[in-house]
């Protein structure tokens, strides 16, 4: 439960866009997050505004330029999970969930993770996340927290002609990386938000220009170190991390996967998830 | 309109019935008051157990997940700080002088109350004097590397203050300071590290390390607490000074050791203050002959009141949203305290003067962290 303060008109129309399937409630229950994205104080709200990401009354980083407030927010958001959450183990992962089974995607920005998750988000995946994989230490299961989904560059031109149907958000020019826009997570995505999965496949994907679609077996072993490189908070988990990483690591089939043609790598994962040889 | 509530210290001291009252509001605002002031798991601690397994709890669902990640984040640190205790044992075999262990990591290897529900970062320990240029060597060695590399702060540190620059270790990126004294030589009050070292006792796990007597580990407690210029972690300290205080007090021959320590170590105006207000506020049980004769160790009247309203305001926990008016004021008051009693007038002006100074060129400066899209 976030509670979410904002004096920027394009800030709370994205909110309002792009979190149009997520209830709003009244301000009366409890609030996990309080945060807000306003100009920063100071006279150079005249000149070249600034937007400041504000987490219960701090200001835990430096601004960004003005019209990058929504981005701002949905990354302040996901620092508030994986800096503070630690009832849960969390990667820095896609996830999504077919006939019962979690699909992670772990992977730094640049592999083409985030275009291909979107991608099977329109083809008959659950979206549990695009960015975070939470792991319950009990259950070892992935706790849903389905949220826009964000896309950057050439990918935003490859997932609208992909899934004509979406309604991006505005386009957002980020000095850093270029261009970002979102898109809100399916309303069933977010109904089904209570229902957590057991792990059932780990792919590491790799965008290469040209490559056929290909998934190759990954080692147990290789896959559980990978996972610990994209874990936020392995350290504190100490043994019980260990642990709940060899469960995950133990329940999937795990794979590296090669791509460049989005429809041939689809196609591929819909023959994975009925379990059929890749 | 009414008075702001310092929910942590609610959490920390009333029963159980008093928490079935509390909406989902007063949850939220105690669970934003109770992390911001690093109290979180020890609040959680005993809520948890005021409500045993099969008694419906009051306080909402999500919440006992933020307890849960808040024990995770203790344990985590408790098993660092071992850790580091081990390396520190290690490093300093053979130093042929004691190593006592203080504060928080103290606590948590003497096995005390404190130590079980507390949030941690630095090590902290303290050696003779005549041993400290040893004590450094030997620690560099093991990949402890000094910090504040300028001129100035060395000085500032090797010269006046108790303690040398904070040392951080190459690899493992944990900090250690390494202290003489729990004053500086410059201070208004004089308690000799000798005695302090005298009568520390061996800790049974770690061989050559030391924690202070009862005594000398409260009274370094108080004298932190009510001398510091930093006060964002005061009710935190204050908690430990009460879970201490209950500990030792329940033997009747630890009080009046007390007093007489304090007496020795020249600390009997912050021993004064600690106990008025640790009663007043964590309702400390304190027998009253004694609590009477550490009364007569206030200040002059007139003080004596301006230092109630500012300690007031200073020990509450730092959450805006339980301050009362005046509170900047207060912290303010007691951060410039907190230099004048280390150091003599012109001293302090110099100072703070290049602190001020050297905090302006900071704020003009590149910034420190940029976000980036994960």
């Amino acid at each position: 439960m976030a509670r979410i303060r904002s004096p920027l008109i394009d800030v709370a129309a994205a909110v309002t866009a792009l979190y149009r399937h997520h209830t709003v409630v009244d301000g009366s229950g409890f609030v996990d997050f309080d945060v807000a994205v306003r100009r920063p104080n100071g006279f150079r709200a005249l000149w070249r505004p600034q937007v400041v990401f504000e987490f219960e009354g701090e200001e835990p980083f430096n601004p960004l330029p003005g019209d990058q407030g929504f981005p701002l927010l949905e990354w302040g958001l996901n620092w508030c999970v994986y800096g503070l959450c630690h009832q849960h183990l969390t990667l820095h992962s896609a996830v999504l969930e077919r006939s019962g089974r979690a699909l992670l995607l772990p992977a730094p920005s640049g592999s083409g993770k985030s275009t291909l998750c979107a991608a099977l988000v329109f083809s008959g995946w659950r979206l549990l996340s695009d960015e975070l994989a939470l792991i319950t230490p009990d259950a070892g299961e992935l706790l849903p927290l389905p949220r826009p989904v964000s896309l950057k560059n050439a990918s935003i031109e490859v997932i609208q002609r992909f899934a004509p149907q979406v309604e991006f958000g505005s386009r957002v020019e980020e000095t850093a990386k270029g261009v970002v826009a979102h898109f809100p997570p399916p309303a069933g995505a977010v109904r089904q938000s209570d229902e957590r999965a057991l792990p059932g496949w780990v792919v590491f994907p790799k965008y290469t220009s040209g490559a056929p679609a290909r998934l190759v077996p990954m080692e147990r072993s290789r896959t559980f170190m990978q996972l610990i490189e994209n874990a936020f908070n392995y350290d504190i988990f100490g043994r019980d991390g260990f642990d709940l990483l060899c469960s995950v690591v133990d329940r999937s089939d795990c794979y590296t996967f090669e791509y460049s043609d989005l429809a041939e790598a689809v196609a591929l994962f819909d023959r994975l998830s009925r379990g059929e040889r890749a | 309109m009414p008075e702001p509530r310092d929910l942590v210290v609610e959490a920390l001291t009333r029963p159980a019935t008093h928490f079935e009252r509390w909406s989902a509001r007063d949850w939220t605002h105690f669970f934003q008051q109770a992390r911001n002031a690093g109290l979180l798991g020890r609040a959680g601690a005993r809520l948890l157990g005021l409500w045993p397994s099969g008694r419906v709890a009051p306080w909402p669902a999500n919440l006992e997940g933020h307890f849960a990640a808040a024990t995770r984040l203790m344990e985590a640190q408790r098993a660092e700080v071992q850790r580091e205790l081990g390396y520190i044992t290690r490093a300093l075999a053979g130093l042929g002088a004691p190593v006592v262990v203080l504060k928080g990591a103290a606590y948590l290897a003497a096995g005390l109350p404190p130590g079980a529900s507390r949030v941690f970062s630095d090590v902290d320990i303290l050696v003779p004097k005549a041993a400290i240029q040893e004590a450094e060597s030997r620690l560099m060695l093991q990949g402890w590397v000094g910090t504040h590399d300028n001129a100035y702060d060395q000085r500032y540190y090797r010269e006046w203050m108790h303690e040398l620059p904070p040392m951080q270790h190459l690899h493992r990126g944990t900090t250690l300071d390494l202290h003489h004294n729990i004053l500086p030589s410059t201070a208004r009050f004089k308690p000799d590290g000798r005695h302090l070292v005298e009568r520390a006792e061996p800790l049974p796990g770690w061989p050559g390390l030391h924690v202070l007597a009862p005594t000398d580990m409260v009274l370094h407690c108080m004298t932190h607490l009510f001398m510091n210029e930093e006060t964002s972690h005061s009710l935190r300290d204050l908690s430990d000074l009460d879970l201490l205080l209950r500990h030792f007090g329940s033997n009747g021959a630890f009080w009046p050791l007390l007093v007489e320590r304090a007496t020795l170590l020249d600390l009997r105006r912050p021993m004064h203050y600690a106990i008025r207000h640790v009663v007043q506020v964590l309702d400390t049980p304190v027998p009253a002959d004694v609590a009477a004769r550490i009364g007569a160790y206030a200040p002059a009247a007139p003080m004596g009141v301006l230092m109630d309203a500012i300690w007031r305001r200073a020990l509450r926990c730092p959450h805006p949203s339980a301050a009362l008016t005046g509170t900047s004021a207060a912290r303010f008051a007691l951060y410039v305290r907190g230099h004048w009693l280390r150091m003599p007038p012109g001293m302090l002006a110099r100072h703070l003067t290049i602190k001020a100074l050297r905090l302006h060129g900071r704020t003009t400066g590149e910034p420190v962290t940029t976000p980036t899209q994960g």
